[in-house]
């Protein structure tokens, strides 16, 4: 395969990923906010796989499938349900309005550019240099959706796209040892957080779960 | 099958076990069983072989058997004092499980001589305790632990982006070894700079939200404060030292590249605001187990002051009395806590009148904290103090104003918790196990002190020579 369409499609996965994850904040229902995920996963998992035929290296489409079917799937339907079950779906509340947000993503993955770009000019290939910037700006957006939501769901969508933008990055470096096992950990983690979102919802029944509730909980009376 | 590997296969067979059998009335006793059988593993383990994924380089000799030492003594007391925790069938399952799940992900992470195998494996260790720190399901309980695993969950997701980093810097020529530390050492300065420093940042970031160093530690006083007495014990006495060894280990590596950010002053730079502000917030805490948590950030932030300067014996020696004094402390606490039924600050007073042995015990444990002698923190703290005054006489003097506002913290908690007049229920009987895991902490604190013998200082030595 031609060195060039190789980089172009996996170029053009990774600016697909991230783009989805401005959607993610942009959204403004939990509904739409899970659907949004869904797609990013699947793309993470066309990603892993793209670079499987690109390289030949069987182990990566092993990785794509785990990530289509836990993250594209599993994760969304499962988030899904919980929704459903307790009729959260309404607008996502937002510490910081979603314009703003939006200002502060193009700043952050402005930053990664900075960041990524003169620290990767020495070695790194063309193609990981790019992939890492992608994966910066993924990992960044999650973290700050996790950081400006108040609500439990709309945070746990936000390390969900942190660890897509981790699998973006893992697939993009060549010859990366251990990749499947640690997309599997870190899938662990999210299902872990999955279920005991729904274990607390279950239990507790917190209707909003707005974790700001929780704050007066803190055992130190304030 | 090498001693290291039959440590953390031990632990996750126990786990397994614990999952099934957890909630029979002998339970807390295999799960003393299963710590006891790990600590001659633990200090047996050794070097492995070439490219062996788990291998005790000096630093993991020494931090091994102490967790291995800490992990037992905290299996006991959880096992006297199991009953004021009121766990049902399914949570005594569930508890017991995590404790051999933790120690044996704890042990994985110390000794792992792979990035990745260190980065999963304190992962595991992470769901572990947060499902423990979780097990009152009480709304406070249910915060702490939320706050934990979203904080924890963007700190580890940080530390595997730089685990890539450090992965892409090694370049593609290393191979399946890329990803192992020694092999990343060796490399040296063929390793690329800025992707080096760059995966430094990030791992500084991960594994330092989960060692509590000041802006990441705003986790740690409620985590440590909601879960079980002996689960707090366990976070400070070993989860703390083995996410700061991940944070030493990357600092290794980066150092070995002609750096454009100085890996030790940024270290130090964190530990002096974890100082800082753990000086001044331990003032104003009214619960007793949050105010030692904030004396654990204190601690650490001390620890990364020294290794940050270049003093890593005065680290190791401030992270080596501090999981043996803190854990006696949670365990003093602990008990008092139960028999007064709060645990807060205002409702104990006087257990020295009322339990001696305890009451003393305390007192000894805060004051050791606090930096008084004969205890190990004594000796790191004057260490640290001196190499700090040769090099940055500033510096001394910051965190010595941080050390006295601390100290004189934890000492008024002292006076306040210990002495006064004793309350009625005071009068319960205290488990004499609790005693006994209470003062041999005290002695082996003593032991990395003042009184150190020629092995234990050699053991120090040597995990100090790596760190250089």
């Amino acid at each position: 395969m031609s060195g060039s369409l190789a980089y172009d499609v996996a170029h053009l996965i990774g600016g697909g990923v991230l783009l989805a994850s401005f959607l993610l904040l942009y959204q403004r229902r939990v509904a739409a906010l899970i659907g949004v995920l869904a797609v990013q996963g699947a793309l993470v998992a066309l990603a892993a796989a793209w670079q499987g035929v690109v390289r030949g290296e069987a182990h990566l489409f092993a990785t794509a499938l785990i990530a289509f079917a836990a993250k594209g799937v599993l994760v969304p339907l499962l988030l899904q349900r919980i929704v459903a079950r307790l009729a959260l779906d309404r607008a996502v509340e937002t510490a910081l309005p979603v314009g703003a947000s939006l200002a502060a993503g193009v700043a952050l993955v402005a930053l990664s550019v900075l960041v990524m770009l003169p620290a990767t000019a020495g070695s790194a290939g063309a193609l990981a240099r790019v992939d890492m910037v992608l994966a910066l700006s993924v990992l960044l957006l999650g973290v700050l959706m996790m950081a400006t939501r108040r609500t439990a769901i709309p945070q746990v969508v936000g390390l969900i796209a942190v660890e897509n933008g981790l699998l973006l990055g893992a697939v993009g470096i060549a010859g990366l040892p251990l990749l499947l096992e640690l997309s599997i950990a870190a899938l662990v983690l999210v299902l872990v957080l999955v279920a005991g979102v729904f274990a607390l919802l279950m239990r507790t029944r917190l209707d909003s779960l707005d974790v700001t509730l929780l704050g007066r909980h803190r055992g130190e009376g304030g | 099958m090498s001693a290291a590997l039959a440590l953390v296969l031990l632990h996750l067979a126990g786990a397994a076990a614990m999952a099934a059998l957890g909630a029979a009335a002998w339970a807390r006793w295999a799960n003393v069983a299963l710590a006891a059988a790990g600590l001659p593993l633990a200090l047996l383990a050794g070097p492995g072989a070439e490219g062996a994924w788990l291998s005790a380089d000096p630093l993991a000799r020494l931090l091994v058997p102490l967790a291995g030492f800490v992990g037992l003594t905290c299996a006991v007391y959880s096992a006297v004092t199991l009953d004021a925790e009121r766990f049902d069938a399914a949570r005594a399952r569930l508890y017991h499980a995590c404790f051999q799940a933790f120690l044996g992900a704890n042990h994985a992470a110390l000794l792992a001589d792979n990035l990745g195998l260190m980065w999963v494996a304190v992962e595991a260790a992470t769901i572990a305790s947060v499902l423990v720190v979780a097990i009152h399901r009480t709304p406070a309980a249910i915060e702490a632990a939320w706050k934990f695993f979203v904080l924890c969950g963007v700190g580890i997701a940080l530390a595997l982006f730089g685990t890539l980093l450090l992965a892409l810097a090694a370049g593609e020529a290393t191979g399946a070894e890329r990803l192992s530390f020694a092999a990343l050492r060796a490399l040296g300065a063929e390793l690329d700079a800025g992707l080096a420093s760059l995966a430094f940042l990030f791992l500084l970031a991960g594994y330092g939200t989960k060692a509590g160093l000041v802006p990441l530690h705003a986790w740690m006083p409620d985590a440590h404060a909601e879960g079980p007495v002996a689960v707090s014990a366990v976070l400070s006495g070993l989860l703390l030292n083995t996410a700061l060894a991940a944070v030493l280990r990357a600092k290794a590596v980066a150092e070995g590249v002609e750096a454009s950010v100085p890996p030790g002053a940024l270290l130090a730079a964190l530990g002096v605001a974890s100082v800082l502000l753990a000086s001044v917030a331990l003032w104003r805490r009214r619960d007793a187990r949050r105010l030692f948590a904030w004396s654990s950030i204190e601690q650490i932030g001390l620890a990364a002051v020294a290794f940050g300067i270049g003093a890593p014996l005065a680290g190791l020696l401030q992270m080596a009395g501090n999981a043996l004094l803190k854990s006696a402390v949670f365990f003093a606490v602990g008990q008092a806590a139960i028999l007064a039924g709060s645990q807060q600050i205002r409702d104990i007073s006087g257990l020295v009148a009322a339990r001696p042995a305890l009451g003393w015990g305390l007192a000894l444990a805060i004051a050791g904290v606090a930096g008084l002698p004969p205890f190990a923190v004594f000796l790191a703290e004057v260490a640290l103090l001196f190499e700090a005054a040769a090099r940055a006489p500033l510096l001394a003097v910051t965190v010595g104003a941080g050390l006295a506002v601390a100290g004189a913290g934890l000492l008024r908690a002292a006076l306040r918790l210990c002495f006064g007049p004793a309350r009625a229920e005071f009068a319960r009987p205290v488990p004499r196990a609790v005693i006994v895991v209470l003062w041999l902490h005290l002695a082996l604190a003593a032991l990395c002190g003042v009184f150190a013998p020629d092995a234990v200082a050699a053991l120090f030595a040597r995990a100090a020579e790596v760190l250089r």
